[in-house]
């Protein structure tokens, strides 16, 4: 009793074991058939929504002609963080810039959404996708055409207009 | 009942088909009971780790298993996982112990099975085939013997893994049984008082003719259930394998099919409680309202729905288990010896007084088993279970560190304190 221990009288009703195991037997019982209230989420059938701002595996978008809108100005590899896209720049014979090799080491990066941010010609954009699985690291190292052939929905960058997106 | 007793044997007498079944065919019968029990009993422990898993679900708001076979196959594929698991060996165990212990915590649940009577006797062309595969005389002792066998298997688990944990739980769950296993005996006798027998089948017809022993002996079917549920090693009474405290208890060292064999072991003791609750308090396999079970002619009919009234009895029960282990949270150690020692055991031997008092009076009173007696047991039930109610509600039923204090005892309590700062301060 040194220190001031507090002596609380309360009353029957809230320290009696019988009353209180009966309530929590109703509680779960309620629980038990209550077959509309299962929270689970049956994932590879049905999958939670996600936001229109995720940002997950990259997409690159392509022109009507089907060629990668990239024109390889370099700047999505320059603001890159983690350092993961390897750009190497070409041009054809009319002068157009395009890139020879464009990887992404989905490894390597952070889902920052700055490449997506910086493009100039909206053609690199983050997804709004999470399935990914693969059987070695290579996997992860997504070339120019595996881009291209993604087809899952992009990211919705963050609009200072709108800033809750509504 | 004591009409019923004459009229049985002279039933016996006059309809040859109402003999039981002797010599080869006897034999015949016996082992086909036997290959029947252990199939429906083996089997139907599988589904009851589904069943668990399915009512856990529910409760806490989940879907529970459901993808392989729609669930269904669960146990199917747990029970393949346990068999290719690694048989793991620690280092130092005691080796013959170790494997023992698995064995001897689920055979005795599965013996137990061998003399409760699961259904109505079938009439047959060779003579009267009793639903049970052997009628003990002594059949209620047996199980008790037998199922205070189980602590073994845990005690001796706990004693040959060479780890501390192990230990522990070995120790805790033979305290927790000692514990019990005297409440659940002495809350027995009343049953057995009335029933002037200790085979299960005259417990049984008793029940049929004098209604169930749970009406007149509410107090002590809730004696037995929690004594079961401390049997049974079942939440709030897993202190041994309190997974919390003590990693797994007893299970801590055991791997593959000698864990899976502790694991159907729990769940056979809990079909055996749930039967013996059945059998002794809600009138075992008799059909309610209808007396003609009893004496016969019997037919397959009315057998085979004996039968499936037991099974139901038996699920009920085991829901109950279920149920009451996803609610409950697990007792402290010293509530759970002051909860067998303090309030089980002295509330089993004054029932006990109390009941043996009132057969006394009634039977001096000229008051023979009948409906007389049933309806002033019943009455006296009435009053003691309301009585027992009030006192139970105090908030001390299992509880010295949370329970009301006296407002004396508050008051002393508080002067002590007192006088110690005042020493204290004098001190300085």
């Amino acid at each position: 009793m040194a220190i001031g221990v507090k002596i609380v009288e309360r009353p029957i009703e809230d320290v009696s074991y019988v009353r209180a195991m009966f309530r929590g037997m109703a509680l779960t019982v309620k629980h038990l058939f209550d077959v509309n209230g299962r929270v689970t989420t049956q994932y590879p059938e049905e999958k939670s929504p996600i936001s229109p701002r995720w940002r997950g595996t990259h997409r690159m978008l392509t022109t009507e002609t089907g060629k990668a809108r990239c024109v390889a100005c370099g700047l999505c590899p320059t603001v890159c963080p983690a350092n993961c896209i390897k750009l190497v720049p070409g041009e054809d014979e009319e002068g157009n810039r395009y890139p020879l090799v464009f990887e992404i080491d989905e490894f390597r990066c952070i889902f920052c959404g700055y490449c997506q941010e910086v493009c100039p010609e909206e053609a690199i954009h983050v997804g709004r996708h999470y399935e990914n699985s693969e059987y070695s690291r290579q996997g992860f190292v997504y070339d120019l055409q595996r881009l291209m052939d993604q087809t899952h929905p992009v990211c919705e960058m963050w609009d200072p207009e709108d800033p809750k997106g509504q | 009942m004591s009409v019923f007793c004459g009229v049985y044997p002279l039933y016996e007498a006059i309809d040859p088909n109402n003999t039981p079944v002797s010599g080869g065919a006897f034999l015949i019968f016996t082992i086909v009971k036997m290959l029947i029990i252990f199939t429906v009993y083996m089997v139907g422990v599988a589904m009851l780790t589904l069943a668990e898993r399915k009512i856990s679900a529910w409760i806490q708001d989940r879907h529970g298993p459901n993808r392989v076979g729609k669930g269904w196959l669960q146990p199917a594929a747990d029970g393949l996982k346990n068999f290719m698991k690694e048989e793991t060996m620690p280092a130092n165990v005691n080796k013959p112990l170790f494997v023992l212990a698995p064995i001897l915590s689920f055979i005795p649940a599965l013996t137990a099975w061998c003399v409760i009577p699961f259904g109505a006797p079938v009439a047959t062309r060779w003579g009267r085939v009793d639903l049970v595969v052997a009628d003990l005389p002594v059949g209620f002792l047996f199980i008790l013997a037998l199922t205070s066998l189980g602590v073994y298997g845990i005690v001796l688990a706990g004693w040959s893994s060479n780890n501390k944990y192990a230990l522990l739980g070995g120790l805790r769950s033979s305290a927790q049984m000692v514990s019990y296993e005297i409440s659940m005996g002495m809350s027995t006798i009343p049953v057995l008082l009335l029933a002037g027998n200790v085979s299960l089948n005259s417990i049984i017809n008793q029940q049929a003719w004098g209604g169930w022993n749970v009406i007149n002996l509410t107090v002590a079917f809730f004696i037995f259930m929690v004594a079961a549920f401390a049997e049974t090693n079942r939440l709030p009474f897993d202190l041994p394998e309190a997974e919390s405290e003590l990693i797994a208890g007893y299970h801590t060292e055991y791997s593959a099919m000698k864990f899976s064999l502790f694991f159907i072991a729990e769940y056979a003791s809990m079909v055996t409680a749930s039967a013996l609750m059945a059998t002794l308090f809600f009138g075992g396999w008799d059909v309610p309202f209808t007396g003609h079970d009893n004496i016969g002619p019997y037919s397959g009919w009315l057998s085979l729905l004996s039968v499936f009234i037991f099974l139901g009895k038996i699920l009920f029960f085991l829901f109950v288990f279920m149920w009451v282990r996803w609610t409950l949270p697990r007792f402290r150690y010293d509530q759970l010896m002051s909860l067998g020692w303090k309030i089980m055991l002295p509330l089993a031997l004054i029932y006990i007084v109390v009941i043996a008092a009132v057969l006394l009076g009634l039977s001096a009173a000229g008051f023979q088993q009948g409906v007389w007696q049933a309806a002033i047991l019943g009455s006296v039930n009435v009053i003691f279970v309301i009585v027992l109610f009030a006192i139970l509600d105090r908030g001390r039923i299992i509880s010295p560190a949370y329970g009301r204090m006296h407002p004396k005892e508050i008051e002393r309590l508080r002067r002590l304190d007192r006088r110690q700062r005042v020493a204290v301060e004098a001190g300085r």
